[in-house]
């Protein structure tokens, strides 16, 4: 190599490099962890699937949807938060929602209008919309109120968008009847599906709600979509419906969420949290 | 115990344990830097590349050392998945497109690990582990050489070497990365992250549907993307994805390895300078930064003030139960103030000031500790430029650990300064531009100007974590965004190489009465104070229409 120019023997040398490193690196490393991985920890390392009737049912740590093929809740499971990933707990699709905490303002569909592929137009919903709606299905679900603040009793969010002598309730298209009548001597309208609002002051209204009975959890999709939790909160609140659909009392559900319940970590890393299918599998079993 | 209690207790037993480790990671990163000795595995691999390990290099044959060996790792890394169709362990995906194959190679050799791809559906077990994990190593070992350059820059007098590059990248990956990234990998996997070569089986769910649950060597590409301060993540959920991070204390234990090295090797640098004290202050500089800015994004995300968290009651959405908000907050501001980029919950989803605090921690130019490597010498740019500015004020010549700071070093100092500021600014500005650059927000108004800001930021700053509702994986942005990466990672390397290469000439100025003591609490307050300053008045304007007019609408 000495005879080379001394540029050509650089690149020859960072050429070398890079395979002998990603010999090591990228196999040789890989490999070995995953020979010890595999003899240490089997179970974790493949995955933690469980088992029911000696079929495999799922991961542990992996969240599932528990509602029909139509998308709706299963009474008699504990529902899982909402997904953002794929068409809801899809692991080859991973996915957030993205959405900003501003996201208030809907694109109401259109009626009659189609897209691109000729499909009816969805419009599109906001992040606060889809919290509300959420929060008014789990509320009527489990009998309690869906209310919250910030969103109307129809399940959008109560957002103004506000001009000179006018204000326009943008997320509860026409002819709905809007949230509040009168905003600042203002007359409130419903919105038009199609109208371009863009130019209004963005006013989102509070409204009188407390404390919502339903939990943050149940109305936020998680950031993988594939949270296998969900808070305490959110259990107990569907326990009565679950024992209720079971025949069995709602002090045998509740003493089986404590046994599936992960406290913080050596008291203080992370939240407490209820691992959905094993809940479920337990409730299958007894 | 409440959330906010046990939230700050898990802030407090990370700063312990970066305190009980600062001593003994820093001395050996020390004695790893500075021995003559080679072990065996070395002395091989030193034979097979063809190098004489014990010859000493100039700033301009190290630095074309590191382009070299960067310049083939984009080929052998862009070639891998453009032939993974070809290649075992493929899974049957297809070839990476051209574009997402160009962006991806340079965002995993300049250490940026921006993913304009989705893992679980585009690349296979091999292009995974030898193609991407291979430079979370290498890509961190050449940013810790660089620091160990400039370093010796510092030390060393009347020298015209600044010591070996390959010496420096083999001992920095076998010596520091490899033992700890394997021990951290298997950590892992006994939490519950999964390390197999599985192509994923599909199963039957409890009320009849399927899922396919996917399997990958996860664990191993784990421990090293937070070692390194790398962050691609294996899924496109990063450490959200229970495979990544099944649990609270793995969570923990990932933070930890984001922050390790960065926070030891000051002691390295107090070490090598033979002045332990120096060591001291540069690390109180970035721990000042750090634990504000932490404390700052847990209280904005536990404070909730937004409209869609006060509907919701708390900052939940892109977050996972078993964390909670403020663990999630905590990761967040890590993954920015190093160059890390792996996110456990969504940033785009934060409330607007939370997500600010991420924003501000990329534009501190990662230094509060920063990247492997990248953080130190980050960190001692702005310590040159904070004495330059006191010798400015008080009219004496700036000299810092016995060199002058004279006009080539300042120049070299600032030039590496402004080079991130332009490349996040104009490339925003171009996008800004473009009607059909604008239609990739996911987001509107203020909120879509903060997904380009970050974008940009998080390329030039070479961290990778994304406002992810932005849509970037078209030819524009992958372009635009490489570019930045590569720009934002080798103008800076070089002019630090240069300015180590004019310091390590220089014979050592004495001591004398007009001296600025830099080991003392009024030079750590100066260096935080100018770091601040710096990153407020060029990115103010571009905030202010971005996350700080969505947070006061």
């Amino acid at each position: 190599m000495d005879r080379m120019p001394s540029w050509i023997r650089q690149h020859v040398a960072a050429l070398r490099a890079v395979v002998v490193l990603t010999v090591l690196l990228g196999l040789i490393y890989p490999l070995v962890t995953t020979g010890v991985a595999q003899a240490l920890f089997n179970g974790n390392a493949n995955g933690s699937i469980i088992q029911a009737g000696g079929k495999d049912v799922g991961s542990s740590i992996i969240g599932q949807s528990f509602t029909d093929v139509d998308g709706n809740p299963i009474g008699k499971y504990f529902q899982s938060r909402p997904s953002a990933a794929g068409d809801g707990y899809d692991p080859t699709s991973t996915s957030a929602s993205n959405l900003g905490p501003e996201d208030v303002v809907d694109m109401l569909p259109v009626p009659g209008a189609k897209d691109e592929e000729g499909n009816p137009d969805e419009g599109k919903q906001s992040l606060l919309t889809q919290v509300c709606a959420r929060s008014k299905a789990v509320g009527e679900l489990e009998g309690v109120s869906g209310a919250r603040p910030y969103c109307t009793s129809d399940g959008v969010g109560a957002v103004l968008k506000v001009f000179p002598g006018r204000a326009v309730s943008v997320n509860q298209a026409c002819p709905a009847t809007p949230f509040i009548a009168e905003y600042q001597g203002r007359k409130v309208e419903c919105g038009k599906p199609g109208e371009d609002y863009a130019a209004g002051r963005t006013v989102p209204i509070r409204g009188t709600a407390g404390t919502p009975a339903v939990p943050a959890d149940a109305v936020t999709a998680s950031g993988s979509g594939l949270d296998p939790h969900i808070t305490v909160a959110y259990a107990d609140l569907q326990a009565p419906r679950v024992a209720k659909e079971r025949g069995i009392s709602v002090d045998q559900v509740k003493a089986l969420i404590g046994e599936h319940t992960t406290g913080r970590a050596l008291g203080f890393m992370g939240e407490p949290a209820v691992n959905v299918l094993e809940l479920n599998l337990a409730l299958d079993r007894s | 115990m409440n959330a906010t209690a046990a939230g700050m207790l898990f802030i407090a037993s990370l700063i312990l344990a970066m305190v009980l480790v600062h001593k003994p990671l820093g001395d050996y990163m020390y004695r790893v830097y500075t021995t003559t000795r080679h072990n065996v595995v070395e002395r091989v691999v030193y034979r097979l590349l063809g190098v004489r390990a014990d010859t000493e290099q100039s700033w301009g044959v190290y630095a074309r050392s590191l382009l070299a060996f960067s310049v083939l790792s984009i080929l052998v890394v862009y070639g891998i998945q453009r032939l993974q169709d070809k290649l075992p362990l493929s899974l049957g995906r297809p070839p990476v497109t051209d574009h997402v194959a160009w962006n991806t190679a340079i965002s995993f050799v300049t250490n940026t690990n921006w993913q304009a791809y989705s893992g679980e559906s585009t690349m296979g077990h091999l292009t995974q582990m030898a193609a991407l994990a291979v430079q979370n190593f290498v890509s961190a070992a050449v940013g810790m050489a660089v620091a160990i350059a400039l370093v010796r820059g510092f030390a060393r007098r009347r020298s015209g070497t600044l010591g070996n590059f390959w010496v420096d990248l083999v001992r920095g990956s076998v010596r520091i990365l490899l033992p700890i990234a394997f021990v951290g990998a298997l950590v892992l996997v006994a939490g519950g992250v999964i390390q197999n070569f599985s192509s994923g089986h599909q199963i039957t769910t409890l009320t009849g549907g399927t899922q396919t649950i996917t399997g990958g060597p996860v664990a191993s590409q784990e421990a090293i993307k937070e070692l390194g301060t790398n962050g691609g993540g294996f899924y496109n959920a990063n450490s959200a994805h229970p495979f990544e991070n099944a649990t609270a204390w793995t969570n923990w234990l990932e933070i930890f390895l984001i922050l390790v090295i960065p926070f030891a090797l000051p002691r390295t640098f107090g070490r090598m300078v033979g002045q332990v004290r120096q060591g001291y202050a540069i690390v109180a500089v970035m721990g000042i930064i750090a634990l504000a800015s932490v404390l700052l994004t847990n209280a904005f995300e536990l404070g909730g003030n937004a409209t869609v968290s006060q509907a919701v009651g708390a900052a939940m959405e892109g977050k996972e139960v078993r964390f909670g908000v403020s663990n999630s907050a905590t990761f967040g501001a890590a993954t920015t103030l190093t160059s890390t980029g792996a996110v456990n919950s969504f940033h785009d989803s934060y409330t607007p000031f939370g997500g600010l605090m991420t924003m501000f921690n990329m534009m501190l130019g990662e230094v509060a500790p920063g990247g492997v490597g990248a953080g130190l010498y980050g960190m001692l740019i702005l310590a040159v430029i904070t004495v330059f500015v006191a010798g400015l004020m008080v009219g004496r010549t700036p000299e810092y650990l016995g060199k002058k700071i004279g006009p080539r070093e300042i120049k070299l100092a600032s030039s590496y300064f402004l080079v991130t500021p332009i490349l996040v600014l104009v490339g925003t500005a171009f996008a800004m531009g473009s009607a059909e650059q604008r239609a990739s927000m996911l987001n509107g108004g203020a909120h879509g100007l903060s997904e380009i800001l970050y974008a940009f930021t998080s390329a030039s700053n070479n961290n990778g974590s994304a406002f992810a509702g932005l849509t970037v994986n078209s030819p524009w942005y992958d372009v635009a965004t490489g570019l930045c990466m590569v720009f934002g990672r080798f103008l800076p390397i070089i002019l630090v190489l240069a300015l180590a290469g004019s310091l390590a000439r220089q014979a050592p100025v004495p001591e004398s009465i007009g001296t600025l003591p830099t080991h003392r609490p009024q030079f750590v307050a100066m260096v935080v104070g100018v770091t601040i300053i710096l990153v407020a008045l060029t990115f103010l304007p571009a905030l202010a229409l971005g996350p700080i007019a969505e947070g006061l609408s």
